[in-house]
C-alpha cells in the first residue's frame, strides 16, 4: 500500500498539512519522533511558554496591582510546582487536540524516527527499535529546527539551559543570565523576572529584538528596563563556568575591552534556533541544503529531488509557527493541483511580554533602506479610552503608510494584546487596503483597537483623541 | 482544461467589456455554444465555447473591461467532447453567424501567473459575485465621479485599492484634452441632495454609448464644424417609386425605398466635390477615389453606422439589398465590426423619427455628413404658382479646414438637383 503524502514532522507545520491533504482527498501519514504532537512549538515552545507567561503576569499583577484596584489580597505566595502543572495541561490539551484532529482526518500517525530512504519511501525506527519502510508518492519534510548552541557553553538543561529547559526549572534562580536579547530571552527572562528572579541579558548586537522596528525596539527596552531587566548590549558571552556552586559567565564587549565576570544561578541560551535535518538521511537522498543547513525549495516548496517537498523552519523564512501552517496548506493545495500561495509579505509577528510587541510588514528602517515615501500614523495607549481604564497605557500603535498611495506597508504596536490586534492589521493588509480604509472602518467603543483606527487617522494627521 | 480568451475584435478594437454570460460556472457546454457577450467600441459579439466540456471557471464577470487576448474562463473537458475550436472557423462568411471574428486566440506568455504556472489554476478561490468595494475607495469614486468599476485593480483577486483609484483620476485629469476618456466618466458631479439622490438611478454607460460619447465629442473638438441647408421636392422620385415599386421588388426582392436614391445622389455629388470625401491626415489631404457610404441606424442599444461599399459600382438595388440586411442586423446586433469600418461620407435619417431641421455631427474622420429629414407637405410656389409639395429639409455638415462653402453649397445643391430629377443620376449628369 502507498500512502500520497507522508509528512515527516507534526509541528504546526507538519500537522496542518497533513489534514490540509486529508482535506483533499489523498491518503496520508505523518511520522512523529515524539510521543506527543505538536512538535517544539505544543510540547516545548509556543504554547507552555504562553502558558507560564499568563500565570506569571498574573502573579506579579497581583503582587502589585490588585492593591490599587481596591482587590485586598495577601502577598501571593508561588506554588512552582503547581505553575509548571498548569503549563503541562496546557500542553497536554493541546497535542491531545492535534491527536484528535489527525484521527478525524484519518491521517495515520507513525511514531518513530522517519529517515528517507529514497524519493517515495520513508523508513521509521520506532522507540522498540523496529524499523518499517512507509511508501507514498510524495514527502513533506516538516522537521522543524533546534535550539542554537553557543561554542563552548554545554548546555545541561539544569542550569545552563535552553527554551527547553527554561520552562522547567525546579526553583526561581535567584539571578538568571539571558544570552540573547530576542523573542525567547525576552518572554522567558520575563516570567523568571516576574517570578523573583533578577534577570540580566546580554545582547551581542546594539539594541533588543534585532529585526524589529527601530522606534519599537527602543520603547521596548524602556519598558523592560523599568520592570527590572538588564541590558548588556554590544557584548558576548565567551564561557560559562559551571565548577562552582554558582555558574560564572565571562563577558566581553563586543568592540573590544576588558571582560567581566558575571555569576548566575540559570544561564538561558536563546540566540535562535537552527533546521533540523539530523538523521533525515537528506545527504543519501540526494536533497540539497542552503550555506545555512536549510533545505532549499523551489516557489512551490519542491526540494531538487522530485516527490520531496519541505515547509516551516527547516527552509527559508521566519521560523515562526503560523508561517509553517501556512506553508503546510500551501504545498498541500499544491499538491493537489490548486494553486496554494503563502503571501510572505503579511506575516506578523508577536512577542508575548507585557506589553506585548507585535507587527505585521515592513519597518520604518526597511522603507528609508528601499527608498520608499512613507507616511506616519502614530497613536499611543495613554489617549485610549480602554488602556486608561485598565491603567495599561504602556506603548503605541504605529502604521506606515505609502505617502502616494496610502497603502498600509506595516503596522508596529507595543502594548497589552498587541498580539490580538495585529491580526486586524493583517487582514488589512491583505486586501491592500489604506490607511483611510481602516480609519473608515467602524471600531468598537471602548476597545484597545480603537487605537488602530485612531493611528490610521493620523497617517493624514487627523486623530481625533490626541 | 481549455481557457476561453477573448478573440481578436478587428482592428483598432483592443478591449472589451463583458456583457453578459450565458453560462455559469459549472455548466455544461457545448463546441461553439455561445458562452459569453462582448461589447466592443463598435459591435457586440458572442465567444462560443471553443472545447466541449464544463464551464469550470469565469475569470471576468459581467461588466468588467478585458483585453484582446485576456482569459475569460476555463473549460474542464468532459470525458469524449473535447475539440479544438477549429469549428468556428468553418462558419464565416454565412451571415448570421457571428464566428468571423470570434475564433479563441492563444495568449502571450506574460498572461500566465507566475506562481503556480505548472498547475492548473481552476481551483483558486474567486469570489462568485459583487466585490464591494473599499471604503476609502467608494468615497473617493463618489466625489471624483471616476466609475471604480472601470479601474483595473491591483489588489487581492483583482479589487480595486485606494491608490489604483487615485491613479485613475490623476490620470484622467492630466490627459491633454478631456476627450481623451469618456467624457462623463471624468465629470465631477456635485452630490445631490439625499432627497433627491434616493429618486436618481446610477447606470453604468455601456461600451457602446461611451464609444457613441466620445467619438461625437472628438469630431467636434476636432473638425471646424458647420451646417448648410437646402430643400428638395420628394415629388419626382415618391413617383418614379410608386411607378415602379412592384416591378422592382418583384424583380430584386427588395422594397424599392428613398435611401437608394440618395446614395446614388450623394456619389454623384461627392465625385463633383472630391473634398467632402476627403479626410485630413496631419498636414496632408486624403482623396478617397472610392465612395464608402456609411448609412446611420438607430437601435436599441444606440447608434451604429454600417457602411455600403463601393457605391459607385453598385445598382441601385444592390444598395438597396445592403441597406436593407444592416437595417436587420444591427437591430439583432449581428453586424460585424469590419462593416462598420472605412466608410468615407454618412448619412443619417432624423426624418423617420419627425425631424425637421436637424445639423448632424460628422462621423470622424470623415469631412461630410448629409441629413435627411421629414417629409412634409408643404406650399411651394412653382412656376408661379403656388402647389403642396412633398418636400424634405437637406442638411450637409462639413468640415470647413477641407470643404469650402462654396463646395459644400454646390453639393447639396447637386445632391438636390439629383433628387428632383432622377434621369440625372442615370445620366450621370
Amino acid at each position: 500500500m502507498s500512502y500520497d503524502l507522508i509528512v515527516i514532522g507534526t509541528g504546526p507545520g507538519g500537522y496542518v498539512c497533513a489534514i490540509r491533504a486529508a482535506q483533499l482527498g489523498m491518503k496520508v501519514a505523518v511520522v512523529e519522533k515524539r510521543a506527543t504532537h505538536g512538535g517544539t512549538c505544543l510540547n516545548i515552545g509556543c504554547i507552555p511558554s504562553k502558558a507560564l507567561l499568563h500565570a506569571s503576569e498574573l502573579f506579579e499583577e497581583a503582587g502589585h496591582a490588585f492593591a490599587k484596584m481596591g482587590i485586598g489580597v495577601s502577598k501571593p505566595k508561588l506554588d512552582l510546582k503547581q505553575m509548571l502543572v498548569f503549563k503541562d495541561e496546557a500542553v497536554e490539551g493541546n497535542t491531545k487536540g492535534v491527536e484528535f484532529l489527525l484521527k478525524k482526518n484519518k491521517v495515520d500517525a507513525v511514531h518513530g524516527t522517519g529517515r528517507i530512504a529514497a524519493a517515495g519511501k520513508v523508513e521509521v525506527k520506532g522507540a522498540d527499535g523496529k524499523s518499517q519502510t512507509l511508501e507514498t508518492k510524495n514527502i513533506v519534510i516538516a522537521t522543524g529546527s533546534d535550539v542554537a548552541r553557543l561554542k563552548g557553553i554545554e548546555i545541561d538543561e539544569k542550569r545552563i539551559v535552553s527554551s527547553t529547559g527554561a520552562l522547567t526549572l525546579e526553583k526561581v534562580p535567584e539571578k538568571m543570565l539571558v544570552i540573547g536579547a530576542g523573542v525567547i530571552g525576552l518572554e522567558l527572562g520575563s516570567v523568571w523576572r516576574r517570578l523573583g528572579a533578577e534577570v540580566t541579558v546580554v545582547e551581542f548586537l546594539d539594541g533588543v529584538l534585532p529585526g524589529m522596528d527601530s522606534e519599537v525596539r527602543k520603547q521596548s527596552q524602556r519598558l523592560f528596563e523599568k520592570q527590572g531587566m538588564v541590558f548588556r548590549l554590544g557584548a558576548k558571552v565567551t564561557a560559562v563556568d559551571a565548577s562552582g556552586k554558582r555558574l560564572k559567565a565571562s563577558i566581553e564587549p563586543t568592540k573590544g575591552g576588558a571582560a567581566e565576570t558575571i555569576e548566575a544561578d540559570v544561564v538561558l541560551v536563546s540566540i535562535g534556533r537552527v533546521p533540523y535535518t539530523d538523521g533525515l538521511g537528506l545527504k543519501e537522498a540526494g536533497v540539497a541544503l542552503d550555506e545555512r543547513g536549510r533545505v532549499k525549495t523551489d516557489a512551490h516548496y519542491a526540494t531538487n529531488v522530485p516527490g520531496i517537498y519541505a515547509i516551516g523552519d527547516v527552509i527559508t523564512g521566519p521560523m515562526l509557527a503560523h508561517k509553517a501552517e501556512d506553508e503546510g496548506m500551501a504545498v498541500a493545495e499544491i499538491l493537489a493541483g490548486q494553486a496554494g500561495h503563502v503571501n510572505y509579505d503579511v506575516i506578523p509577528n508577536v512577542v508575548y511580554t507585557y506589553p506585548e510587541i507585535a507587527s505585521v510588514g515592513k519597518s520604518e528602517d526597511e522603507l528609508k533602506a528601499a527608498n520608499v515615501a512613507y507616511n506616519v500614523g502614530k497613536f499611543p495607549f495613554t489617549a485610549n479610552g480602554r488602556a486608561k481604564a485598565n491603567q495599561k497605557t504602556e506603548g503605541f500603535v504605529k502604521i506606515l503608510a505609502d505617502a502616494k498611495t496610502d497603502r498600509v506597508l506595516g503596522v508596529h504596536i507595543v502594548g497589552a494584546d498587541a498580539g490580538n490586534m495585529i491580526a486586524e492589521a493583517a487582514v488589512a493588509m491583505e486586501f491592500s487596503a489604506s490607511a483611510e480604509d481602516i480609519a473608515r472602518t467602524c471600531h468598537a467603543h471602548p476597545t484597545l483597537p480603537e487605537a488602530v483606527k485612531e493611528a490610521a487617522l493620523a497617517v493624514e494627521k487627523r486623530a481625533i483623541h490626541m | 482544461m481549455t481557457d476561453i480568451r477573448v478573440p481578436t475584435l478587428g482592428e483598432s478594437v483592443t478591449e472589451a467589456t463583458i456583457g453578459k454570460w450565458f453560462k455559469k460556472a459549472g455548466d455544461a457546454v457545448a463546441v461553439d455554444e455561445p458562452l459569453v457577450e462582448l461589447e466592443t467600441d463598435k459591435v457586440t459579439i458572442e465567444v462560443p465555447a471553443p472545447a466541449a466540456g464544463v464551464l469550470s471557471e469565469i475569470a471576468a464577470k459581467d461588466g468588467d473591461t478585458v483585453a484582446v487576448g485576456a482569459l475569460l474562463g476555463q473549460i474542464k473537458e468532459g470525458a469524449g467532447g473535447a475539440k479544438p475550436a477549429t469549428a468556428a472557423a468553418t462558419a464565416t462568411g454565412s451571415p448570421d453567424k457571428k464566428t468571423g471574428t470570434t475564433a479563441p486566440i492563444k495568449a502571450g506568455e506574460e498572461e500566465v501567473k507566475a506562481r503556480g504556472q505548472d498547475k492548473p489554476e481552476a481551483a483558486t478561490p474567486k469570489p462568485s459575485g459583487d466585490m464591494p468595494l473599499a471604503p476609502s475607495v467608494r468615497k473617493l469614486s463618489a466625489e471624483s465621479g471616476v466609475d471604480a468599476a472601470t479601474v483595473p485593480g491591483s489588489g487581492k483577486d483583482g479589487r480595486v485599492t485606494k491608490g489604483d483609484l487615485m491613479a485613475a483620476i490623476e490620470r484622467a485629469a492630466s490627459a491633454p484634452t478631456p476627450v481623451g476618456q469618456p467624457a462623463a466618466a471624468v465629470q465631477v458631479r456635485a452630490p445631490s441632495p439625499a432627497d433627491d439622490a434616493a429618486r436618481e438611478e446610477r447606470v453604468k454607460m455601456t461600451r457602446l454609448r461611451q464609444t457613441i460619447a466620445r467619438r461625437l465629442k472628438d469630431a467636434q473638438n476636432t473638425a471646424a464644424m458647420l451646417t448648410t441647408f437646402n430643400e428638395v421636392d420628394m415629388k419626382p422620385v415618391m413617383d418614379l417609386r410608386a411607378q415602379y415599386k412592384d416591378l422592382f421588388e418583384k424583380k430584386h426582392g427588395v422594397k424599392l425605398g428613398f435611401m437608394g436614391f440618395f446614395v446614388r445622389a450623394c456619389v454623384q455629388a461627392l465625385k463633383e466635390i472630391p473634398a467632402v470625401n476627403a479626410e485630413i491626415d496631419g498636414a496632408d489631404i486624403i482623396y478617397k477615389n472610392y465612395y464608402h457610404v456609411g448609412i446611420a441606424v438607430g437601435t436599441e442599444k444606440g447608434l451604429v453606422v454600417p457602411v455600403v461599399r463601393d457605391c459607385d459600382r453598385k445598382s441601385l438595388a444592390e444598395i438597396e439589398k445592403n441597406i436593407t440586411d444592416f437595417g436587420r442586423r444591427a437591430r439583432d446586433g449581428a453586424l460585424k465590426i469590419e462593416e462598420m469600418q472605412g466608410g468615407t461620407f454618412t448619412i443619417t435619417n432624423g426624418g423617420i423619427y419627425g425631424s425637421l431641421m436637424s445639423t448632424p455631427i460628422l462621423n470622424a474622420p470623415q469631412s461630410g455628413i448629409l441629413g435627411m429629414h421629414k417629409i412634409q407637405e408643404r406650399p411651394v410656389a412653382h412656376d408661379g404658382k403656388i402647389e403642396i409639395r412633398p418636400m424634405m429639409y437637406l442638411a450637409l455638415s462639413y468640415d470647413h479646414r477641407i470643404v469650402d462653402g462654396r463646395e459644400a453649397v454646390t453639393f447639396l445643391v447637386r445632391v438636390k438637383e439629383n433628387l428632383e430629377d432622377p434621369a440625372r443620376i442615370v445620366l450621370d449628369l
